[in-house]
Order: C-alpha cells, then sequence, then structure tokens
C-alpha cells in the first residue's frame, strides 16, 4: 500500500527525471555519441585497397619497374634523401614533378613530402588522436586545424569514408610499429628553388 | 480522500511529466531523429523580417566585436538572436553558453557587394547548425552553399578569390565545450573598446555590447562589475594591447588551451590574453617553434624575435599566403598589412624588455 508520501515521493522523481536535460546523452558535436569498437583488420584492408602506400611508402626501382618499399612501409619521405631543388618546368602542361620514391612532390604549392603514419611519438602519429585524424580527412587541415594538407594528398577523397572507416583506418596505423622518420616540413614555392 | 488526492497528485505530475519530456525534446537532440538542417534560403532563417527580404528583424541584435577577424578586407555586419524568455549563462565569464535557439548571422561584404552570409544555429543543447548564404549578383537572394564551400565566391584582388569555407572547415575553428561562437564574448563585447585595435570597427548605435545585455538581463548570473570594469586587456603600452587583440581575435580560437594545438604552449584566446597579457607576451619571446623560419640554423627558429623581427615565425607565418606556411590557414588569401606593420613594430619594441 503507498503512502501519500511515497506517491509523492515517487512523483517528484519521476518529474525530476524527465526535466532533466538530455544533454548528457548528447556530445558537443553535432553528432550524438555512438560507442564503436575500431576494427584494425579492416583498418588493415582500408590502407592495402585506397592507396595509402602509393605515397607514404617510398618506392624503389626494381627489375620489374617501381615497387613500394615494405621494409619501410607507411614511414613517408625518407629522412635521409636530401631533396635537390625542384627542376624548373617550362611554361605549359608539365606543372608538377614527382620523385623516384613518390614520397616528394613539387608544384605551384611549393615542395611536399609525404607523411610518417607509424605511431612514432616524434616524427609520426604518435600523438595524434583519432578525432584529429578524422578532423584532418574531414577539413583538409593538417591535425583538423593547422595548415592545410598539401597536393597530391587526395583527403578530400578519404573525408568521403564514414567516421567508423576513418576510424578503423586509425585504429591500424596506430597498431603499427612506430617508426622514426623525420620527413622534412614543406617549402614554401619562394624557397624551394633556393 | 487519500486515493484521490493521490490520483490528483499522480495526474498533475503525469502533466507536469509530458511537459518536461517535450522541453528535453526541445533543448536536447531525440535519439534516432534526423540532425536539424539550416534552410535552403537565408530569407528563411529569420535574419529579415516575414516578406521584406533585406529588412533585419528588429529582435536580431547588431554587434560589433572590438577584435575583429582579417577576412581580407570583407565588409562585415553581425546579427544574433537570443530566443524570449532565454538568457546567456555567464556563470564562467568569459565562456558563454548560449541559450538553445540562439542564432547569429555574419554578412561578407567586397567592393560594395553582398557576397555570403554565415549562419550558426544552437538547434539543441548539443546540436550547432552551420550554414553558408551565397547572395546572387543583384543581392536580392542567397542560398545555402554546398557543404563542401564554394571556392572563387568573389574575386577580392587581382587573381585572388574569397572562398566560402566548408561545413567542416567552420568547425574546425568554432568548437569549443561551451559555445561554438567565436567573437560574441566579454572581451570583445566590452564598453571599454580599443581605440587602436588593428581593423576596428566603429560601435553603431543601437549595437549590442555588455552593457546592454546586462541592462537587458540577458546574463545569468547579472554581470555588473563587467560594465563598471569592463573587460580590457592588460598591456605595457597601446600597440601592445591592439596587437594581443588581433591574436586573441585572429588565433586564439585554435591556439589555446583546449584545443589540440595547446602542446605548442600558444594560448591567445580572448580571455586568457584578457586575463593575463603580460605572461602571453613572456611566453611569446624566445619561444621555439617546430616550423623552421627560411634562413635561420635548423633548430633555432622561435616565435618573436625581437632581435631579428623579420625573422620570428609569428611574422613570417602571418605574411605567407602560400598553403605550407599561412597562418590563420584558413579565410584568407591576401595578406594583412597593417597588422604586419602593428606586430613588426611591437616585436622590435620588446628588445628592451627581452634583454
Amino acid at each position: 500500500m503507498m503512502t501519500s508520501r511515497m506517491v509523492l515521493g515517487a512523483s517528484f522523481i519521476a518529474l525530476a527525471a524527465a526535466f532533466v536535460p538530455a544533454a548528457a546523452k548528447v556530445t558537443a558535436s553535432s553528432e550524438p555519441a555512438t560507442a564503436y569498437t575500431p576494427s584494425v583488420e579492416h583498418g588493415a584492408y582500408m590502407v592495402k585497397t585506397k592507396g595509402c602506400h602509393d605515397c607514404h611508402t617510398p618506392w624503389v626501382m626494381g627489375p620489374k619497374g617501381p615497387a613500394p618499399d615494405m621494409t619501410r612501409a607507411l614511414t613517408g619521405h625518407p629522412a635521409d634523401l636530401k631533396m635537390p631543388a625542384p627542376p624548373e618546368l617550362p611554361p605549359g602542361p608539365w606543372v608538377w614533378v614527382a620523385a623516384g620514391t613518390n614520397t616528394a612532390f613539387a608544384g605551384p604549392w611549393g615542395v611536399s613530402f609525404t607523411a610518417n603514419l607509424t605511431p612514432d611519438k616524434e616524427t609520426g602519429l604518435g600523438d595524434w588522436t583519432e578525432e584529429m585524424f578524422i578532423k584532418t580527412m574531414r577539413t583538409g587541415l593538417h591535425q583538423g586545424k593547422g595548415r592545410p594538407v598539401l597536393p597530391p594528398m587526395p583527403w578530400s577523397v578519404y573525408g568521403q569514408l564514414t567516421d567508423n572507416d576513418l576510424k578503423d583506418l586509425f585504429a591500424y596505423l596506430q597498431s603499427l610499429e612506430p617508426v622514426h622518420n623525420r620527413v622534412p616540413a614543406p617549402i614554401d614555392p619562394s624557397e624551394a628553388r633556393q | 480522500m487519500g486515493n484521490r488526492r493521490h490520483f490528483a497528485v499522480i495526474v498533475l505530475v503525469a502533466a507536469l511529466a509530458v511537459a518536461g519530456t517535450t522541453w528535453r525534446r526541445a533543448v536536447a537532440a531525440t535519439p534516432g531523429a534526423p540532425p536539424p538542417v539550416a534552410p535552403d534560403s537565408l530569407m528563411d532563417t529569420g535574419l529579415y523580417e516575414p516578406g521584406r527580404p533585406g529588412v533585419v528583424d528588429p529582435r536580431n541584435r547588431p554587434f560589433s566585436p572590438q577584435y575583429p577577424l582579417w577576412t581580407d578586407g570583407a565588409a562585415k555586419a553581425r546579427w544574433i538572436y537570443l530566443p524570449p524568455g532565454t538568457t546567456i549563462d555567464t556563470t564562467d565569464v568569459h565562456e558563454w553558453d548560449l541559450p538553445v535557439g540562439t542564432k547569429l548571422w555574419k554578412e561578407f561584404g567586397f567592393g560594395g557587394r553582398r557576397v555570403e552570409t554565415r549562419f550558426i544555429w544552437r538547434a539543441t543543447r548539443g546540436q550547432w547548425v552551420f550554414a553558408t548564404y551565397v547572395w546572387n549578383a543583384e543581392g536580392s537572394a542567397a542560398v545555402k552553399a554546398p557543404d563542401d564551400g564554394l571556392p572563387g565566391a568573389a574575386e577580392i584582388a587581382p587573381g585572388k578569390f574569397h572562398n566560402i569555407p566548408s561545413v567542416d572547415q567552420c568547425r574546425a575553428c568554432h568548437v569549443s565545450d561551451r559555445t561554438q561562437v567565436l567573437g560574441f564574448n566579454a572581451l570583445q563585447l566590452s564598453t571599454d573598446r580599443d581605440p587602436n585595435a588593428i581593423h576596428g570597427e566603429p560601435l553603431q548605435p543601437g549595437m549590442t555590447t555588455l552593457k546592454t545585455l546586462n541592462e537587458d538581463g540577458l546574463l545569468q548570473p547579472a554581470r555588473p562589475e563587467l560594465v563598471v570594469n569592463p573587460p580590457r586587456i592588460a598591456a605595457r603600452s597601446a600597440e601592445e594591447r591592439a596587437v594581443l587583440g588581433y591574436l586573441a581575435g585572429n588565433c586564439g580560437a585554435c591556439h589555446n588551451r583546449k584545443s589540440e594545438l595547446a602542446p605548442l604552449g600558444l594560448f591567445w584566446k580572448h580571455g586568457e590574453v584578457a586575463a593575463a597579457g603580460a605572461e602571453t607576451v613572456r611566453s611569446m619571446l624566445g619561444h621555439g617553434t617546430k616550423w623552421q623560419v627560411p634562413g635561420v640554423p635548423e633548430g633555432e627558429s622561435v616565435l618573436v624575435d625581437p632581435a631579428n623581427p623579420q625573422d620570428s615565425a609569428l611574422l613570417r607565418r602571418m605574411k605567407s599566403r602560400f598553403p605550407s606556411s599561412q597562418m590563420p590557414p584558413l579565410g584568407t588569401v591576401v595578406r594583412d598589412q597593417e597588422a604586419l606593420d602593428s606586430v613588426a613594430r611591437w616585436i622590435a619594441s620588446q628588445r628592451d624588455t627581452s634583454r
């Protein structure tokens, strides 16, 4: 048998619950939070099939032509490969050039070098967060806030992937063995030929 | 009798609970509900009076931050709408929590022509909607730009074009734990307006300030102390005050303690600069940067070098409009010469203090 106090108490608890803002269930971002456990396996598949090795793994010329050097997989432009000033191209349809490693590129934007994607704290993605990685792909800005990600990185293509795909990709990259390889900073066009 | 009373209490509570649930739905996203979307036309956002495009609804309050963001010399106008009966939570003096239903508009014009109007709407407690509306050449209508942005929206200098950013790019700067609005805060609305603010805009009659917000009872808790002692950047000179204000207005959205960029050690958010201007300056002098200043030996680049102002990373990056080095990285394709001159003078003036 419920007493008046019990009825009142239960009623006011129900009332208070009704008025508690549901904000706690909603993240500060524009999308509701979803629990997701990234799949390293699917991330590995994504890396293999989305062309990450094309530029982030240095290529070498072998007997069958150029091929990625998988001993340096995803380590970006080799720090020990000092690039000379890029050739000056005559006016015409040749607008940009690439190193044989496919890790350094020169064009109207200056000179860009592909990043070390291994989780090395100092030279790779070791101090990146999943959020930073996703924002980078969505915005085209380094760490989602910094300088623009430079050509030829097709960030806007990867920016079309779902959050979960990008989380898988990041999880796989973070599962790699960290490799210390300090990729040079990009060079402005005004400095590139000095 | 007792049962009747119980029944009445239960009915009353049930009715209130229904009201509460409705209120909750209004302030928070309902799981599974489609996300709120900005209208396709600017005319439907509430900026203008119904049926009178171009005539701003008087419920939308014009305002002007004292340290405006540089957008290649764009003429700007801004308005905020606060739903009736709501207040701004100013528990944190510098990080205001705007009520659900708040809307803001910012109009950009070049060469005397309106080019775009940006729109931010706090649709629910956790959902901020961002959109940009592009004006037609006649200035008679503005439609929503693609979420991916719109490059080349207007030529603003020979061969230089104003680009409308993508929604994700907007969110790169417009994000924090309490509000996603950048130019509407205590320092920016202070009545102790900096007369030397770089590109400072004159305060027009009727514009919203800290004083008017207090008078209108829109701050909760009320902040009369901000009217008596308006926020002001503590600086050793007028130029330093203006420079720090410029950094707060142009850089502080990303360079602050709560940002992913915090490890860089640059803390220029409005509240921090206002409260600790001298500390901000000290932290900049000789601050090493990962970004290499061209011509400076590797590992010796610093943010502010009073001995060689032109070798300061701050100045070099402000000056650059190359993608690999320009700062801010978004929203500008033309360097801000007035700011560069001012910052260069200020850096040179640090020679004595840094010895």
